[in-house]
């Protein structure tokens, strides 16, 4: 891996150009020009640590887990389980072993907690608070219980800077049984105040559910501070594969939750009149996981973990200042930012709007410089509703970006501006 | 790689600059469709005024990006007045023109294998006219729900009218 350089005198936690030389598809080139990829908070790109140890896994150790008694077998299952413990371990979970489930991505770890919790804990009438700024995977699962069970769905509004309007949370949080909202927005990179959410929340009985999709990867994540019951989050957006996403959950309410699928692993004893699921957190993990995934996952967190989470962030500030001066300074009122406007208040995610340009013309113009932007919704249409568009562009950073991708995307900018004239 | 010329035509940046029979009919007695694209959120609202055989009117509403925006313009300029009949037709020429090329694509989940595509029929460009510009979108795959949004919203106007297909 990459030498990092000191932390000193405000100068540069890390060195973006040197780390960036750790992602292969990075070098390569768009359009005859080298890649400015500005899409992390969709998917971010993987180091060859990550790629070499999941080749490696597959050619010297896969076997299936938690089920042979051959070398190779048991070799698979420690390494698979030394995953998952690494993963507790860096998100600060008390019982790293037993608190974290690997779910196919994010998306099921909601899906799962609506579910399972969702099912044997709410009734007709109960009522879950959400924000207007969450991710359709923190959204729609709860529309579809509300939809099987009648339960009362509630919205904490945002105001017009991007910040969640907390003036009636009490009044929104009364006799509510669950509380649902993400770390950090993925369209506005608005950073909420999930400690304090939680402490108020749970002083009116409900219980937390946390979407650190974006959070995990860009800052440090601590689920005790952060003091909530169960955060989601997937692989693939920290330098991970795809295909895996990690579900934390404290102890105790783990084990009170009944099973999601049903099938292989998660049972300890099947008969013809029922079953008896299995202990936790294989109890959520039906049928074959994604083993060499893990392993992947684990090494990607072993990157994060030696460049270091208060690196990243501090990097992602300095990034996100230039980037906001840099689009301001050359398109003035051309450019509406959405979200926080200062970079402290946010993280590396700029949605905007560009003149009258449409996000995909934006994007299909920045494509041709090598700039790789998101067009759309965001999978955020309540959140798209509330500032009045259909779509927005919006560039997102990675540890392994600088000041030259934002650079190219404003020269890029300004070419589209000029092409629709 | 194709060029952003191939894409962003004159005609079509003529039509996205000053899109053609915007508004929307008063409903009823027109009929009015909405149509979404998923991808990107955007929404259009397409109004129709069918008498005896012929389309006598039609108004554009709603939001997109350019090819969208200039298709529906082009679309609207090129079924007003006309039979439904031959309305029907165009429609069907300016989705073969589409589907042609997608076909040619490496189709979802195929693998990666040999693609089975159907020979392309030849098509009457001719009979597209303007619409013909927009051709080269099929180039950018992405592109294409885009251009065909209003045409699908107006084959849902016409069937919501009772127009035999």
């Amino acid at each position: 891996m990459a030498e990092l350089t000191t932390h000193t005198g405000g100068g540069p936690a890390l060195d973006a150009a040197t780390l960036a030389k750790d992602f292969p598809l990075l070098s390569r080139k768009v359009n005859g020009r080298p890649i400015t990829y500005l899409d992390s908070a969709a998917s971010s790109q993987r180091p060859s640590a990550v790629l070499d140890a999941m080749r490696e896994y597959d050619e010297t150790t896969h076997a299936n887990v938690h089920r042979g008694v051959y070398g190779i077998a048991e070799e698979a299952t420690r390494r698979f389980e030394a995953a998952r413990t690494n993963v507790g371990r860096f998100i600060g979970a008390p019982a790293p072993s037993r608190e974290v489930v690997f779910t196919k991505n994010a998306t099921e770890a909601l899906n799962l907690v609506a579910h399972s919790w969702g099912r044997s804990n709410l009734e007709r009438g109960d009522v879950v608070v959400l924000t207007e700024m969450e991710h359709h995977a923190n959204i729609v699962p709860w529309h579809m219980l509300a939809a099987e069970r009648g339960i009362e769905l509630r919205w904490l509004p945002i105001d017009d800077d991007g910040q969640l309007v907390l003036d009636d949370l009490d009044a929104v949080l009364d006799g509510a049984k669950v509380l649902a909202v993400t770390c950090m927005s993925n369209v506005l990179g608005t950073l909420n105040p999930v400690a304090e959410l939680a402490a108020r929340a749970h002083a009116a009985g409900a219980l937390v559910v946390a979407d650190a999709c974006q959070a995990v990867p860009h800052l440090p994540t601590d689920v005790s501070a952060l003091g909530v019951d169960l955060l989601a989050f997937s692989a693939h957006k920290m330098l991970g594969p795809t295909g895996i996403g990690v579900l934390w959950g404290r102890e105790e309410l783990l084990q009170s939750m009944p099973p999601f699928l049903g099938g292989g692993e998660m049972i300890l004893d099947v008969r013809k009149d029922g079953f008896t699921p299995n202990d936790i957190p294989w109890r959520f993990e039906a049928g074959t996981p994604p083993i060499t995934e893990a392993v992947g996952l684990g090494v990607a967190v072993d990157y994060l973990r030696a460049v270091g989470m208060d690196a990243v962030r501090a990097h992602e500030i300095s990034l996100t200042s230039y980037a906001l001066d840099a689009l301001r300074d050359r398109f003035g009122a051309d450019i509406r930012i959405f979200g926080p406007q200062a970079a402290e208040d946010r993280g590396g995610v700029l949605s905007f709007a560009f003149r009258d340009v449409h996000p995909h013309d934006i994007s299909q113009i920045l494509d041709e410089y090598g700039v790789c932007v998101r067009a759309g919704h965001h999978c955020a249409k309540p959140l798209m509703r509330r500032l009045g568009v259909n779509a927005t562009a919006r560039a997102s950073f990675a540890l392994y970006n600088d000041e030259r991708d934002v650079d190219t995307l404003v020269e890029a900018l300004d070419a589209a501006g000029k092409f629709f004239g | 790689m194709p060029g952003l010329e191939d894409l962003y035509r004159e005609i079509i940046l003529d039509h996205y600059r000053s899109p053609r029979n915007r508004g929307e009919l008063e409903s009823p007695p027109a009929v009015r469709v909405e149509g979404f694209n998923p991808l990107c959120g955007d929404e259009i609202v397409v109004t129709i005024d069918v008498e005896d055989d012929v389309l006598a009117d039609i108004k554009i509403a709603g939001t997109g990006c350019s090819i969208s925006q200039s298709s529906a313009s082009l679309m609207s300029a090129a079924v007003k007045g006309k039979s439904l009949a031959e309305v029907r037709e165009l429609i069907g020429t300016f989705r073969q023109m589409m589907s042609i090329h997608e076909s040619t694509l490496p189709s979802d989940g195929a693998g990666g294998g040999s693609s089975e595509a159907a020979e392309p029929q030849a098509i009457d460009i001719d009979a597209l006219g303007e619409l013909a510009a927009l051709q080269g979108v099929v180039k950018f795959p992405v592109r294409i729900k885009c251009a065909t949004l209003s045409w699908n919203t107006l084959t849902q106007g016409l069937d919501e009218a009772g127009v035999p297909a």
